[in-house]
């Protein structure tokens, strides 16, 4: 190599020339570091976004408190009241002691402390993962935490996104950053063409049921190939929220049109000058070809078919045309004795169809599933059909702007035409911390990421499913799919 | 956090072992919103028992907790620590800790000292010969006095250097706070802010 030949600028150039090709999730995290750390310590990494709600902040904002500390970043901080908040009679008192408290201190601390907040009644009100993307916050190559283990949700936009205890609350608002070890990388890859009818929380469903609940502990898993390229921004959150349920710390997906066009003109979106270089970074984020994953896993998108869970954690899943499964089929030992456990819980028996399983509720909400574009996909199969007699349905936008807008489009008179319930922003019965809960052995068919033992309400029985499966749920009162309903019309 | 270097106080002779979270501080409790005044939480379900010996005239005040072995095993809750230091202690001495309880101890400036079974036991007995004496527990000698007894324990470098220094997560992080506020003026415009609400 001549050294006339190497121009006077190389050295400068190269420092942006990475030595290896990396990948998405490795050059998110570099550009985020404040200090590597040395001896096996862990990375100091800064914080873009730190999103705050009810019910994992009070202790963080009494530690700073205690300590005298105030909050680093105000400006990169946001509150909103999602997890306890009702979603009727929202101009009442909130009726349950722990939750109004939750909410009073959260009201109290962002007024102390100079924090944005986005209280019940709010335009912007609604659930955290649902309001970051929202108000163009949530952008591409940033890192996002929250008290939440669904913030893995913003990854969709190319973020390096994931959820925090407590005491990381509070180190964040103190400091504006974390100390970190880094994450391994897993990629996720689905090619081919979804058929009508099957969705991206087909796609996550059929992911987590094949890596199983842990196969993703330790890794950020990054989704690509040309099934994920053909989602749109709510499909691709669907997917990155529930990274989480296969044990990952994060999910991501690299920023590309569909990211730019949903990002841009949003209240928080860069404008003008900050837009094109932001562009400019965001379009070098891919991963760089021959760049090494720890882990690789691959999926056919032409294969998938609508998906069910029939236990009580989100790996135990069929398609929706296959039965119960026998536990005795699983070799594994804590499998088999999971999936006993699971049909004991559920209350179903090996070898049953899924579909002739019957449901007393569905409920369309969530952060997996409670954005527009999930509201429309759900009106699109129950517009002027009737519910099911025995079927309670609730849908419950994710913000409150979700829920102007789809009542600009005229959703709601869908949904109430329909026989549903049409409900206020906010997590509702994900979680069942207000009163919106399943009771004691009563079966719902839900939108949300959680199947767990009285997740939905003590005694409750959940089936994760997509929206398109919960309106077809909702129509025929067993676990249908969209596929059946135009059978039926045959 | 305060700065440890010898912790002086009553001490309980605690003989259990396998003293989970849950025992600690009972789940109804972790509904508060505060980091503070969990005192009357702690051991919830044995204090109703008058006999209990933390419910003992002599031992009213202690600072610290000699237990039998694998202490702080069960859910991860930081709770567990708040309300051993509300309750007033400042150390515990067992042969054995949950990794997760001792972590969380650490960072919350809860001493944690290790010494084989033999020795817990020989503490116990010299303390039940006097109830109600003093302990103390001597962070730069690593080494554990009560009355004419005195131990060595075990504690890792890194936890004994950040209590000694009375240095918190938080309080770590902001040793480097130069390289963040550094970091800061590099951060591109186009990066979001929250504030002004646009
Ligand atoms: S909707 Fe459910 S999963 Fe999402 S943030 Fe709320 S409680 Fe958590």
């Amino acid at each position: 190599m001549s050294i006339v030949s190497q121009p006077e600028t190389t050295p400068a150039a190269d420092a942006h020339i990475p030595e290896r090709p990396r990948t998405l999730a490795e050059k998110v995290w570099d550009a985020h570091l404040v200090a590597k750390g040395e001896n096996g310590e862990p990375d100091l990494i800064y914080i873009d976004l730190h999103l705050v709600h009810e019910v994992t902040s009070p202790q963080a904002f009494d530690g700073l408190r205690q300590a005298g500390r105030p909050v680093r970043r105000p400006d990169l901080t946001i509150a909103t009241e999602d997890h306890n908040t009702p979603t009727i009679g929202i101009d009442r008192p909130i009726a349950d002691l722990t939750s109004r408290t939750q909410i009073e201190t959260l009201r109290r601390n962002a007024e102390e402390f100079g924090i944005r907040l986005h209280s019940l009644g709010d335009i912007e009100q609604g659930i955290v993962h649902v309001v970051g993307p929202q108000l163009g916050l949530t952008m591409p190559g940033i890192t996002v935490v929250c008290g939440d283990s669904h913030t893995s949700t913003h990854g969709a936009f190319g973020a390096m996104a994931f959820g925090i205890g407590t005491s990381e609350v509070e180190h964040v608002l103190a400091t504006q950053t974390l100390p970190l070890k880094p994450f391994k990388t897993m990629a996720i890859t689905v090619e081919g063409e979804l058929r009508p009818g099957v969705t991206a929380k087909d796609i996550i469903l059929a992911v987590i049921a094949k890596i199983g609940t842990g196969g993703g502990q330790g890794y950020v898993l990054e989704y690509r190939g040309s099934a994920i390229r053909a989602l749109s921004m709510e499909g691709r959150m669907t997917i990155c929220n529930m990274s989480i349920e296969a044990g990952a710390r994060a999910g991501m997906v690299a920023p590309d049109e569909t990211t730019y066009t949903y990002v841009k003109g949003r209240p928080h979106a860069p404008e003008g000058e900050d837009w094109d270089a932001a562009v400019a970074y965001w379009n070098t984020l891919a991963t760089d070809e021959g760049a090494a994953f720890d882990a690789e896993v691959f999926i056919d998108a032409n294969e998938l078919e609508p998906f069910v869970t029939w236990g009580t954690n989100p790996g135990q899943g069929v398609s929706l045309s296959q039965t119960v499964p026998d536990p005795s089929a699983f070799s594994d030992h804590n499998e088999r004795a999971a999936a006993e456990r699971a049909l004991e819980y559920m209350d179903l028996e090996a070898g049953t169809p899924m579909k002739d399983i019957k449901v007393d509720a569905v409920f369309m909400g969530s952060c997996t599933n409670s954005r527009i574009e999930d509201l429309r996909a759900f009106a699109s199969i129950v517009k002027g059909q009737k519910k099911a007699d025995h079927v309670r349905v609730m849908v419950v936008p994710g913000s409150a702007r979700v829920r102007i807008e789809a009542e600009a489009e005229g959703l709601d008179k869908v949904f109430t035409e329909f026989g549903a319930e049409w409900r206020f922003a906010g997590c509702s019965m994900c979680l069942g911390m207000n009163p919106d809960q399943l009771a004691p052995g009563e079966r719902c068919a839900s939108t949300s990421n959680r199947n767990f033992e009285g997740r939905q309400g003590k005694g409750g029985r959940t089936h994760l499913v997509s929206p398109l499966v919960a309106a077809a749920t909702a129509i025929r009162g067993t676990l249908s799919s969209p596929w059946d309903l135009i059978e039926g019309a045959n | 956090m305060e700065k440890i270097t010898t912790i002086e106080g009553v001490a309980v002779p605690f003989r259990r072992s396998n003293v989970d979270t849950d025992q600690i501080i009972p789940a109804v409790f972790l509904k508060r919103v505060t980091k503070t005044g969990f005192d009357d939480a702690l051991f919830h379900a044995w204090r109703q028992d008058p006999d209990f010996i933390l419910n003992r005239r002599e031992y009213q005040g202690a600072k610290v907790l000699i237990a039998g072995p694998d202490f702080g095993t069960g859910s991860s809750r930081e709770h567990a620590v708040w309300a051993l230091r509300d309750f007033g202690f400042r150390a515990v001495i067992s042969p054995r800790f949950a990794d997760i309880f001792r972590g969380n101890s650490g960072k919350q400036g809860l001493l944690t000292g290790v010494v084989d079974e033999q020795t817990v036991e020989r503490l116990w007995e010299r303390i039940e010969a006097e109830p109600g004496m003093n302990a103390t527990v001597d962070l730069v000698a690593q080494t554990v006095t009560v009355g004419d007894l005195t131990v060595p324990f075990e504690i890792d470098d890194y936890t004994r250097w950040r209590l000694l220094e009375g240095l918190d997560d938080i309080g770590l992080t902001l040793r480097d706070e130069a390289r963040i506020t550094e970091f800061e003026t590099t951060r591109e415009s186009w990066r979001p802010r929250t504030l002004p609400i646009r």
